[in-house]
């Protein structure tokens, strides 16, 4: 099986706070991850190393089996690494369908364009619709991002994220702030990926995240403390000591 | 409906020689075109791109003092025009690589640098720019046989040259490069995430807002046939900056109607109003507080909660 993302040895420290030290992570294509850990983990920070947002102290990143630890953040967009945020990072001022063409918009050389006018671009903007009638969302195509609710704003978060038709998805906390029946609807809408990507999840939500994951991954302040399956993750001892203190 | 108004608009601007009077107001009427082209360019930077220059006024002196330096040298008007604006590009691509090493507060206090550093050149490199007395030159060009000689010739000329600038800007709005300015504007971070060069974005939305401001300088010089460090001061970046906040950043219409509210209170008002600075402070602070968002959006807001509409 080909492995999708492989982290070696990662370190990153800000002043003398080690947050991630010597991470190890392999997940293979099509997988679907989950890491979890307490506030201060450094799962974000973990996400934040593998799109380059940051760069690490030491240790390698590679995205099928190709070594991008110093490829800049927006050339591993890309090379197929797409992610949503923890807290939602739109266009507030644009509508639903322009903040999925700057999406598209993002992987064409059409965007240094300046003399053509963006709305005309058809097919730029069909496949924006398309994207957004998939994810439930063609009744607000028109509507700027800022009279929309939070949950529709989550599902726009990972709209622009599919529309890029990443080959790896990090999804950090899709059900954070949303309601039982937004969760259900950002669930559905997370197992209907197709699994030609691979999908790597932070969440805290673990009624809903456990049941979407294959492989789990513990974090605990910057180290990978245990991973397997769901019940061998559940069954560990050191994952009850997180937890629930014992 | 939006069509007949820019056909209206158009008429009314293309006859305003003819119907405005004396020649002192067709001059006027120059000057708030060549202003509004500065200010459109500053609005590339401030509206569009979120990046506030304090200091345009310096490749707008440079733009003027380069067509200075090659007119007295004796060239024609294509070398002058041709030469001044491959400066000015040369100096915008300068100050971006400088200016965008830092964002918001940083990038306004180098702009400042910069712009300090052209007055300090213009004011004190006397043998290049001849210091406080600055540099006089003899006659306007005369394209496609329009003599610029005259106020009306000029005006006309400088229409020509502002409905581009209008007209660029309108396309670049429009196009997949100025969403992408936007969104560097709005998420810098978002942008980087979908695959964006924001500083390369950045970088050539700072050298077309220096192409236009270098025309704007150009305008300038032919306007008064003389520069001096006058036109560099910290001063000068401020009020395009000023023009464009009050008229409405990141609209077309905004920093047109800017440049022509300064430059009538510069120009009109100050011969009646002593203290005429005073009473522009007091526009701009009214404009800050009933409408901060500028003139523009803040009258077109207005009218969309008009009871009347």
């Amino acid at each position: 099986m080909t492995t999708a993302l492989a982290v070696r040895d990662l370190r990153k420290s800000f002043g003398g706070l080690q947050v991630t030290s010597s991470v190890n992570l392999r997940v293979e294509a099509g997988e679907r991850r989950l890491i979890i850990g307490p506030n201060g983990a450094g799962k974000t920070t973990l996400f934040n190393l593998i799109t380059g947002e940051i760069p690490p102290d030491a240790g390698s990143i590679a995205l099928f089996e190709r070594d991008i630890t110093r490829v800049p953040s927006r050339r591993r967009t890309h090379l197929g690494i797409g992610r949503t945020y923890q807290i939602i990072t739109l266009f507030p001022r644009e509508t639903l369908l322009r903040n999925v063409t700057l999406s598209l918009l993002g992987l064409s050389p059409l965007r240094w364009n300046p003399l053509v006018r963006l709305d005309r671009q058809a097919s730029l903007v069909r496949e924006a619709r398309d994207v957004l009638a998939r994810l439930g969302l063609e009744a607000l195509t028109d509507r700027p991002v800022a009279e929309t609710s939070y949950g529709e704003r989550r599902r726009v978060e990972i709209a622009m994220a599919l529309a890029q038709k990443p080959r790896v998805l990090l999804l950090d906390e899709p059900f954070a702030g949303l309601s039982l029946e937004e969760r259900r609807d950002v669930l559905r809408l997370v197992t209907g990926i197709p699994r030609d990507v691979t999908i790597v999840m932070i969440e805290h939500d673990m009624d809903v995240a456990l049941d979407f994951a294959e492989r789990i991954t513990v974090l605990h302040f910057g180290e990978v403390v245990v991973e397997g399956t769901r019940a061998q993750v559940v069954a560990h001892p050191r994952t009850r000591e997180i937890y629930l203190g014992e | 409906m939006k069509r007949l108004a820019l056909a209206a608009a158009l008429v009314v601007l293309a006859t305003v020689p003819l119907w405005v009077g004396s020649t002192y107001y067709v001059n006027i009427a120059s000057q708030i075109l060549f202003y509004a082209v500065f200010a459109l360019a500053v609005n590339v930077l401030a509206g569009y791109a979120g990046l506030v220059s304090l200091g345009h006024a310096g490749l707008f002196g440079i733009a003027a003092y380069a067509a200075a330096k090659i007119m007295t040298s004796g060239h024609g008007h294509l070398a002058v025009a041709a030469g001044a604006l491959a400066v000015t590009l040369a100096a915008a691509a300068v100050f971006a690589v400088l200016a965008l090493r830092g964002t918001g507060l940083g990038f306004v206090m180098i702009t400042v640098a910069l712009g300090q550093i052209v007055w300090g050149v213009a004011y004190r490199w006397i043998s290049l720019t001849n210091g406080d007395n600055g540099i006089t030159i003899s006659g306007r060009p005369s394209p496609f046989g329009l003599s610029l000689a005259s106020p009306r010739g000029f005006y006309w000329a400088t229409l020509v040259v502002f409905l581009l600038a209008v007209a660029s800007m309108a396309v670049f709005v429009a196009s997949p490069f100025g969403a992408s300015v936007r969104g560097t504007r709005d998420q810098p971070r978002r942008m980087n995430a979908l695959g964006y060069h924001v500083w390369m974005i950045r970088f050539l939305a700072f050298v077309l807002s220096g192409f236009w401001t270098g025309v704007a300088g150009l305008l300038y010089l032919y306007y008064n046939q003389f520069v001096s460090p006058q036109a560099v001061t910290l001063t000068a970046s401020a009020e395009a900056l000023l023009m464009v906040i009050s008229g409405g950043t990141a609209t077309l219409l905004g920093p047109i109607t800017g440049a022509a509210l300064v430059v009538v209170m510069k120009n009109v008002a100050s011969a009646y109003i002593e203290r005429w600075n005073f009473v522009l402070g007091a526009i701009f602070v009214a404009i800050v507080v009933f409408m901060p968002e500028g003139l523009v959006p803040g009258v077109a807001r207005l009218v969309r909660r008009s009871p009347l509409r």
